[in-house]
Formats: structure tokens, sequence, C-alpha cells
């Protein structure tokens, strides 16, 4: 897949963050990030550890904890920040987490229905029932890879991390968000983990939608190219180029990229 | 954060505080020989019964009440308390649904009870308890045409004496404990079922309690018979109007299963539990045990306490019958100030018994939830099992979660599990649902109704639906 090859430079950004200063527990970790995505683009955020990778992925989904103290944050023209996260899911934005949390006893498919009637319910739609809502994700199961009998387990309840992480782009398939951010997918996956889990997300590459893929390591772009690659360095973005600056940064390191 | 709003979500009033205006017959306040004999008199009872009565109030003059449970509480003043409560019969009452009295049926169609369309929609014959005395009871010929007796426990001292003769008192003995010694002495009415040899019976049997004459306790008597080769499902579920006093509610629930009967029993539970600071709410010290007399029987109880101000109350099993099954499966709320002390006993007596127990406990408010349990498995067990679950989830930092299990192992083939976790509703958790559009009180409804499922499971599926609403009700809030 070539850069761009879905990305036309003409359209209103769907994301736009600019000039964004984060605090968690008044430590200063994003100084002065700024980002544009458009529909149909990829773009990977890379960086070091502590860089602030994690944190723009939390902001973006408006996870408690973080100030914004700086800047701002539009989505597809909304004021992103003055949204809950409920509403920002049901408006399509999706983070594949890092770390899926385990919830006991509620089956993967009932906590799917109800993720999905929520969004349709927000869109006005009729929600859709059991029955149909079955055929749906066992298409879905099968696009991403994942065995049918995790459908009907606890939503991560015992799952390995390669099973948690598809479980991601599983939720990620059904609920065709517009903008996914996924923070660290490949963390914990091993070679094979990892390609099935990146062909899954590759199957979910549109036109319409768009995707920001944080990640600490190159490995992960040589399944998910992305059309954009930014180093994030120091809670800033120091240096922005195509998927060659992923494979430069992975022969020399994250040091000589530092203006 | 999540904390704030778990505050504000597990504080939910009583929705079903109402009381209705219907026209009560009551004897005057405080305990003594006469007032025993007055309810005795005003049931009409036969002689037996009386001593019987008298027999076991004399024995509570003896008795101290009990401390040991986790719960606290002002002294109750026996003597302040009301003993009997019976709505007026008009003419001679009621002879069929129609003659119910329009106020009466009006309270449970505020309740969603209408006798009428419960019954005949749901298939669930319905013996309605209000206050005290029996005012309806459906499906009584249908299930007559079985040999199955579904009725007050009034009706069948006067219909089928023998029957209560031998088997009341046989599980739980009249001097078993302070609060059923006391229902024995002043029991006003009740449910009786009887299920004749190999019949299984066709309908969820359900009564729904209701307590409503200010200051009067309730002492209801249930027994339930499952002769050989039977099968009966019986649904308990109560409501409360709302009162500013403490009510005493001590009832007593004995079944009795033959070989290869099986009893089901379920309830859910939602009596007033006072107010936000802890003020009024229903004493809910209740006794409730099965007697898996034959071989191959087995008694299921499964519970969702969500009520009272107080609970105290340990559904057991004495699994006398070789290879009979006892199983416990609860859960139990408690918000701002309630206290529930809760749990069984299973006492394994014959042979390769087995007892099954799975508690959930979920802590609000300043709630405090305790889990009391003892297994115990005598020397003629041979080959006894048990499997014990107990679950806690902490739903604020002022709340408490208590586990006190006891098990008692005489005869060294028993095989005995136990298990036990502690979790809080993390903010990781309501951030993951919320990121997946949820609210936040959908969130929270989802993650406890997780918790409980293993139990909500056991329940007859009419029943599974009104405890998850149940719980959603009682741990939704105003958040907007």
């Amino acid at each position: 897949m070539s850069p761009n090859n879905h990305a036309s430079k003409t359209s209103a950004p769907l994301l736009e963050v600019k000039d964004l200063h984060v605090e968690v527990n008044g430590k200063e970790i994003l100084k002065g990030l700024s980002l544009t995505v458009r529909a149909g683009e990829v773009h990977a955020i890379m960086g070091p550890n502590g860089s602030g990778k994690s944190t723009l992925a939390h902001i973006l989904a408006g996870r408690p904890g973080y100030t914004v103290t700086k800047g701002s944050v539009h989505y597809h023209g909304k004021d992103l920040l003055a949204l809950e996260p409920e509403e920002r899911a049901r408006d399509g934005l999706f983070l594949a987490f890092q770390y899926p949390v385990e919830i006991a006893g509620v089956a993967n498919t009932y906590f799917l229905r109800e993720a999905m009637n929520a969004i349709r319910k927000h869109q006005g739609k009729e929600e859709m029932d059991a029955v149909d809502f079955l055929d749906l994700v066992k298409e879905k199961a099968a696009l991403v890879g994942m065995d049918e009998r995790f459908l009907t387990r606890g939503v991560n309840e015992g799952f390995s991390g390669g099973e948690k992480k598809r479980n991601e782009i599983l939720q990620m398939a059904v609920l065709e968000p517009r903008l996914c951010v996924l923070d660290e997918t490949d963390s914990g996956l091993d070679i094979d983990a990892l390609r099935t889990v990146a062909e899954g997300v590759n199957k979910l590459r549109s036109p319409e939608r768009a995707m920001v893929v944080v990640t600490h390591y190159q490995r992960l772009l040589d399944h998910i190219v992305p059309d954009f690659v930014h180093v994030l360095q120091g809670g800033r973005i120091v240096k922005s180029g195509d998927k060659r600056l992923a494979l430069e940064l992975e022969k020399s390191g994250y040091e000589t990229v530092k203006a | 954060m999540a904390n704030d709003v778990l505050q504000e979500m597990t504080r939910q009033g009583y929705k079903y505080g109402f009381s209705s205006d219907i026209a009560a017959d009551r004897v005057p306040p405080g305990l003594n020989e006469d007032i025993v004999r007055l309810i005795s008199s005003k049931k009409n009872e036969p002689q037996w019964l009386l001593d019987w009565r008298l027999a076991a109030f004399r024995k509570w003059l003896t008795m101290k009440e009990p401390t040991w449970a986790k719960v606290s509480y002002p002294a109750i003043d026996y003597q302040a308390i009301t003993y009997y409560s019976a709505p007026k019969p008009k003419a001679a009452g009621p002879k069929s649904l129609d003659e119910v009295d329009p106020e009466i049926k009006k309270m449970y169609e505020k309740l969603g009870i209408s006798l009428a369309e419960q019954g005949r929609l749901q298939g669930v014959a319905v013996d309605a308890v209000l206050d005290s005395a029996s005012v309806a009871t459906t499906f009584k010929g249908q299930l007559a045409e079985m040999g199955i007796i579904f009725c007050s426990f009034s009706e069948a001292v006067r219909e089928h004496p023998e029957l209560v003769k031998k088997h009341l008192g046989s599980v739980v003995p009249v001097a078993d404990n302070f609060f059923a010694t006391l229902n024995s002495a002043v029991f006003s009415d009740g449910s009786f079922c009887y299920i004749p040899k190999g019949v299984k019976c066709p309908l969820e049997l359900s009564t729904y309690f209701r307590i409503n004459a200010a200051g009067t306790g309730q002492f209801e008597r249930t027994l339930i018979i499952a002769e050989e080769g039977s099968y009966v499902s019986y649904l308990e579920g109560c409501t409360a109007p709302m009162r500013d006093e403490n009510q005493l509610h001590a009832a007593v629930v004995e079944l009795v299963a033959m070989d290869d009967a099986e009893i089901k029993y379920s309830t859910v539970q939602n009596w007033y539990p006072g107010d936000k600071n802890g003020k009024g709410g229903i004493y809910n010290f209740v006794t409730k045990r099965g007697l898996c007399k034959g071989k191959r029987s087995k008694i299921s109880w499964t519970q969702v306490e969500t009520g009272s101000a107080i609970t105290w109350k340990y559904p057991s099993c004495i699994l006398q019958g070789d290879d009979s099954v006892g199983e416990f499966y609860s859960v139990a709320l408690t918000n701002d100030y309630q206290q529930a002390d809760t749990g069984t006993k299973m006492i394994h007596v014959g042979k390769r018994t087995s007892s099954t127990i799975v508690s959930k406990g979920i802590s609000a408010g300043h709630g405090q939830n305790t889990y009391r349990g003892q297994v115990k498995i005598l020397k003629s067990a041979e080959g006894a099992r048990n499997y014990s679950q107990c679950d806690s989830l902490l739903m604020s930092d002022t709340c408490g979660a208590h586990t006190f299990p006891v098990i008692d192992v005489q005869n060294p083939t028993a095989v005995m599990e136990h298990e036990a976790t502690t979790s809080k509703v993390s903010d990781d958790q309501i951030f993951y649902l919320r990121q997946r559009g949820m609210s936040q009180a959908d969130a929270v409804s989802l993650i406890v109704n997780g918790f409980c499922k293993s139990v909500f499971r056991k329940l007859p599926m009419e029943f599974t639906v009104e405890a998850q609403n149940l719980l959603d009700l009682k741990l939704e809030g105003s958040v907007g």
C-alpha cells in the first residue's frame, strides 16, 4: 500500500491538534504538540519511552486525570476536549487500549452489542437485536481472525496478551469508527500475533477512516504501513516524514533525530 | 473520580415507598400469652396449634437475642410491636380475584404485580400475602388437578392439618433460635406448598410479600414439602412501603425434600432499607432451612438481597439423604447504612452428599456486607464434597466486606474447595466501557451484573430480569 493512496490533501482535517500542552499530576508531559490527520490517512507516532505517546492517545480518548493547560483539539470541527469520553466514542473515536481491562462475567458479544447500540442510538438508528448482531460479530471475528469461542467468554477474561489485542481490533471492526487510535498495539505480541493483528487493522483501512498508530518500535509499521511518521520526543513532534523515517529510526535510533 | 460517580449512583431513593389505605384489623401492641391466644383464636386454629405456639412462647421467654452477627442496631422493644394485622374482611372475604379489595389491587398495580395479568400471562400462580393474611390465590384449580396444594398457611391448617402437623417445626425446631422461636409463637400467615409423589410442578409458584401496616411485625411461616420424585420451583419476591420506624420481620421457611425430589427456592428481596442516614428500614431476621431427607434429593436456595436495614439470614441445607445435593447462590447488596450478615450452612450427614456455595457481596456507600458460612461434614458423610466461592465487590471507600467461612470436617474422605476474592470497581474498567460509548451508569450496571452473573443465571428466567433491574435501580443515581 503506497502512502497517501487514500488521502486527499484538500479535505478538511478529521483531527486537528494545535500546540497542545498537557499535565499529569502537575508535570508537563505534552509541550506544544501539533498534528493534523485527514480521513483516509494512517499516521504513526513513534517515540522513546516517556515521550508522551500514550498521553496523546489517552487525551484524545478523554481519560480522566489529564489537564490541558494550553492548545486545542478539534475533531471534524468540534472541540473534542469539551466532550465526555462516551460522547467521543459515540461520535466515532475509538481507542485500542495498550492494556485492555477484564470485565468478569460480561460476555464479549453482550458487551459489544451494548457498545454498538449506544453508538447507533446516538446516530438515531434502531438498536440491533441479538440475532442480527450475532451474525455481524461472527463476520467481523472472521475478518480479524478471531476464534468464535472468544465471543461468548467474559470480556478479556483469561485472554492472553495477543487475544486481548485482537479483541480490541474486533471491537474496532464492529464499531466502525472514523478515527482509530491504536496505543502500542504491538506491545506484548509475538511475531505471528503481531501479523494477524496488523492484518485485521489493514482490512479496516478505508478512505473514510483515519488511524493514529502509537508505537515504540518500527516492526509494527512493517505490517501497518503508515502514510506519515512523526517522531515524538520531549512532548512535541520533532520530525515528520513518510514511512522511510521509521526505517531510518530503526537503523539509527531516536538520538539521531534530536533537533 | 469513579468514586464520586458511584456515590451519586448508589444514592437512589426507594421507588416503591408508598403505603396504601386498607382498613387493618390488628391486635394491640405487646406480647404475652393472651396475645398468642388472641392470634390463634382470630385464625380459628385447632388446639394443637395453639399449644404449639404457647410452648414456643414459653421457650422464647427463656432465650436471649443473638449478638454474634456483625450487625448493630438499637435494642428492640418487643412489647412495642404489634403482632397481628390482617386486612378486614368485607363480608366473608373475596371468593375470586374480582372481589379483591380495589385498594389492594391498586397497590399491586403500582408494584407491577397485577394478580390477574401476572397469573394468566406469565403462568405464575401468586399467593399474595398482604401484611399477614392471604387475600387471593390463583391457579388453584389447575394445580389441584395435579394434586398440588398451594395455599395460605392458615388454609393449610384448616384443610390439611395432618400434613402441617407432621412437618411443621420438623426442619426448624421450635427452640431453634430466638427469632425462629418468636415466629413459632406469633406467626400470622404464610404459604404452604405440597407436591405429591412424582409430580413436577409446571408453574413457578410465586408469593409476593408486602409489609404494610405501620409498626406491624411480619411473622411469615412457609412450609414446602416435595414428595418422592417431585419437583417445584418457588419464587418469593418482596417490596415494602417507606416507613420511618423500624419494622421487625422474622420469617421461618422450612423445606422438606424426599427421595429424588427437588426444591428450587428463589428470593428477590427489596424491603425498605432506611434513608440515606440509616434511619428506619426493615430488620430482616429470617430462618430458612431445607432438609434433604431423601436419597438423591436436592434443594437450591437462590437469593438476591437488596433491601432491609439489617439482613440476618442463612438459608441452609441439611443433607441427610445419601447423594443429596444442597446449593446456595446469593447476591447481597448493601448501600448507605445497610448491614447484611448472610450466608449459609451446609450440614453433610449422608454419604456422597455435595454442596455448592456461591456468594456475591456488593458494598456501596457505608454498607457493611458480611458472608458467614458453615460447611460441616459429619463422620457419617463418607465421600462428601463442597465447593465454596465468596466474592466481594466494593464500590466506595467507606463500605465494608467481611467473610467468615467455617469449615468443620469430621470425615477424612471429604473434598473441600474454597475460593474468595475481593475487588473494587476500577476507574480503568469504567473508562474502558465509556470509551466504547456507554454512559457511566451503564458501565457500572454492566460491571455489577457481570459480577453477579453466576448467581443470576440460577434464577428463573422472569426473575433474572427483575433482579437485574432491581440492582440497576439500587445503583442508578441522579447522574445527568
